[in-house]
């Protein structure tokens, strides 16, 4: 028996090596999981709606500000989120209908047209900085685009304020302006922080996507004209 | 080790050191890493693989453990209050940690097998320069005689430059009023740039393969790419300035350069004298025809005050062809090398039609009400009758 115990008991001569057994050494050998640490970060599951709401909304506000002004910081890219591209779209987009159709089923598609070109655009200029050599990940670039809408929505709805006082040649050159500005500031806020992440001679190769992409988009705003 | 374990845990109730035993811990899987010390000699097999087996074996135990703990909290009376709730979200969480880790390994898998895009990767390897240089060359067409693999196989400027022609065939439209029934703006510009650059390539790639010319399918989509640049330039011009005569000697210049280029590069001939004029001849024949063709394949309309516009624009350049056309005739049964540059100008012919359909469509709606549609009428170029071949395009032209 005695000879069976110390034989399951590899490490049976070492008990008499370290500490003596009056002084009893309480503890767990166990390696924790790592669970209970974890409870105390992320269980947001238990906060109220509200709070979760106000952070989210935070979160996106912030992320305006950055875009209006585009100071060489990287909040945009670390804490990305689509929640802001996603309302930008869909304000641009249903800015953008009811515009002069001779038929009705010029409003439906100018949505979807709108959709699928910021969506579609973005993913493939995600993808071609990302085949040059990029080090931004793929939803950080999404939502590094997508922000950059904002300066031309607001020229949106600037332009449909002044379309509401007459379509001549004057209200014409105001929009041009608006538009033009708001384009530059599209392109370079958006550049800020994706140039960065490619290697320093080839800017250009990714710089000139997204100033299509955002002259696209800037001529759907200037062109523009309400229904009668 | 299971003899191991067994003996562990016949231990471990007369345990009798304080500190416990390595087995204890490995039975009761309370979300330990300690791994029992003597497997770690087992040479039996590869010692990774039953680590492995081993920490499986852990965490079904563990989880068989947790599940029989939670069945047992269930069945037991709420006692204290908080601990319980402790178990329970200890063991939901672990399960659903389970759960993710498990769908995550599945979706990174799946997502590396299919959504690799590295594989594009060298395609996109270019710099601005390279570039710039690209696009001036689609203009000039050289002779591109000794090696094949000297055409760059690039996607980063094609890919471009669709985007390009789709975004001026967007605003051409949309200038120019157009109203599409069946379909959205939008998917009609993708759709004709994109299905014209890969359709056309695998066209010319399935040809090349035919007459055995060593070039690869990239290679042809980067060439077909690269000539668009001359279709894009003509019409950002002609989009922005409403001049008939402008368009035509723009496109038939720039279109007719680029065409040129792309047949020279993609069927290398010999310098030989009566090769190169039955080259030359039939590059020339090709703008002609399409000239000719263009109208022809258009919808029926009544005549339009540009129809004379095209016999004057292509009469003088069908004049040099006059007597080099014979020669085609001679050498036609001994040469074999003119049969591909045939082919490809068919080929050519039938895509430059088929652009200048959509092209000419667009204008007839640039127009507006005041220019009279073009006529279909199958156009009888004489020049054209003297060679057989000609004659198929022009039959070709007709069925159209």
């Amino acid at each position: 028996m005695a000879a069976a115990d110390e034989a399951s008991r590899p490490f049976a001569g070492l008990s008499d090596v370290s500490i003596s057994e009056d002084i009893p050494v309480e503890g767990d050998i166990s390696v924790p999981m790592g669970s209970s640490r974890r409870d105390d970060e992320f269980s947001t599951l238990d906060e109220p709606v509200k709070e979760t709401i106000l952070r989210d909304l935070r979160a996106v506000g912030n992320k305006f500000i950055h875009v209006l002004y585009p100071k060489r910081s990287s909040a945009l890219l670390r804490d990305w989120d689509l929640w802001g591209p996603l309302l930008l779209c869909v304000t641009l987009a249903l800015l953008l209908q009811g515009g002069s159709a001779d038929s009705d089923d010029q409003g439906g598609p100018q949505f979807a047209e709108v959709f699928v070109i910021i969506w579609f655009g973005s993913i493939i200029i995600t993808l071609n900085s990302k085949l040059l050599g990029g080090t931004i990940s793929f939803f950080q670039s999404l939502c590094v685009l997508g922000y950059c809408i904002m300066p031309l929505t607001v020229a949106m709805a600037v332009c449909r304020i002044v379309l509401v006082g007459g379509s001549g040649p004057v209200s014409f050159g105001v929009r041009l302006v608006v538009v033009t500005a708001s384009f530059g500031w599209s392109t370079f806020a958006s550049t800020a922080f994706l140039a960065d992440s490619q290697p320093a001679n080839r800017k250009a190769l990714v710089v000139y996507p997204v100033f299509l992409f955002y002259f696209v988009i800037g001529w759907m705003v200037l062109t523009f004209s309400p229904a009668q | 080790a299971a003899g191991n374990m067994s003996a562990g845990s016949g231990s471990r109730n007369t345990n009798t050191e304080p500190w416990g035993s390595f087995d204890d811990n490995l039975i009761q899987g309370g979300g330990s890493a300690v791994i029992d010390m003597e497997n770690m000699d087992d040479t039996s097999g590869s010692s990774f693989e039953d680590m492995g087996e081993m920490h499986q074996r852990m965490k079904e135990e563990e989880e068989v453990a947790a599940e029989a703990a939670a069945t047992e909290d269930d069945n037991t009376d709420d006692g204290e209050f908080l601990g319980m709730k402790g178990i329970k979200g200890q063991l939901g969480r672990q399960v659903a940690d389970e759960v993710w880790q498990a769908g995550k390994r599945q979706a990174s898998r799946a997502f590396n097998l299919y959504a690799n895009i590295d594989i594009l990767r060298p395609y996109f390897d270019v710099e601005p320069v390279q570039v710039r240089s690209r696009l001036i060359e689609s203009m000039i067409p050289v002779r591109m005689i000794n090696f094949p693999q000297k055409i760059a196989g690039e996607l980063y400027g094609p890919l471009m430059l669709v985007f390009t022609l789709v975004a001026i065939l967007l605003h051409g439209m949309k200038t120019s009023g157009t109203v599409i029934r069946e379909g959205t703006l939008m998917g009609t510009a993708i759709g004709t740039c994109f299905g014209y650059w890969l359709g056309v390539s695998s066209f010319i790639y399935f040809l090349a393969y035919l007459v055995n010319a060593q070039i690869t399918m990239l290679q042809t989509l980067s060439l077909l790419g690269y000539g668009l640049f001359g279709h894009c330039v003509v019409l950002l011009v002609t989009y922005n300035i409403h001049f008939h005569f402008l368009f035509y000697v723009l496109w038939l210049l720039l279109g007719g350069l680029s065409t040129l280029r792309m047949v020279r590069t993609t069927f290398p001939i010999s310098p030989s004298f009566p090769l190169l004029s039955c080259d030359l001849t039939v590059c020339v024949c090709v703008c002609v025809c399409v000239s000719g063709g263009g109208p022809a394949v258009s919808n029926s309309r009544s005549h339009s005050s540009a129809a004379p516009l095209w016999d004057s624009v292509a009469a003088p350049h069908a004049l040099p062809a006059l007597p080099a056309l014979r020669l085609p005739q001679d050498r036609r049964r001994s040469d074999m090398t003119s049969l591909p540059v045939v082919m490809s100008l068919n080929r050519h012919l039938l895509s430059e039609s088929h652009f200048l359909f959509v092209v000419s469509g667009l204008l007839d709606s640039l127009e507006g009400p005041n220019m009279a549609p073009m006529q279909r009428v199958a156009r009888d170029v004489p020049e054209l009758t003297l060679n057989a071949t000609l004659r198929i395009q022009g039959a070709l032209l007709r069925a159209r």
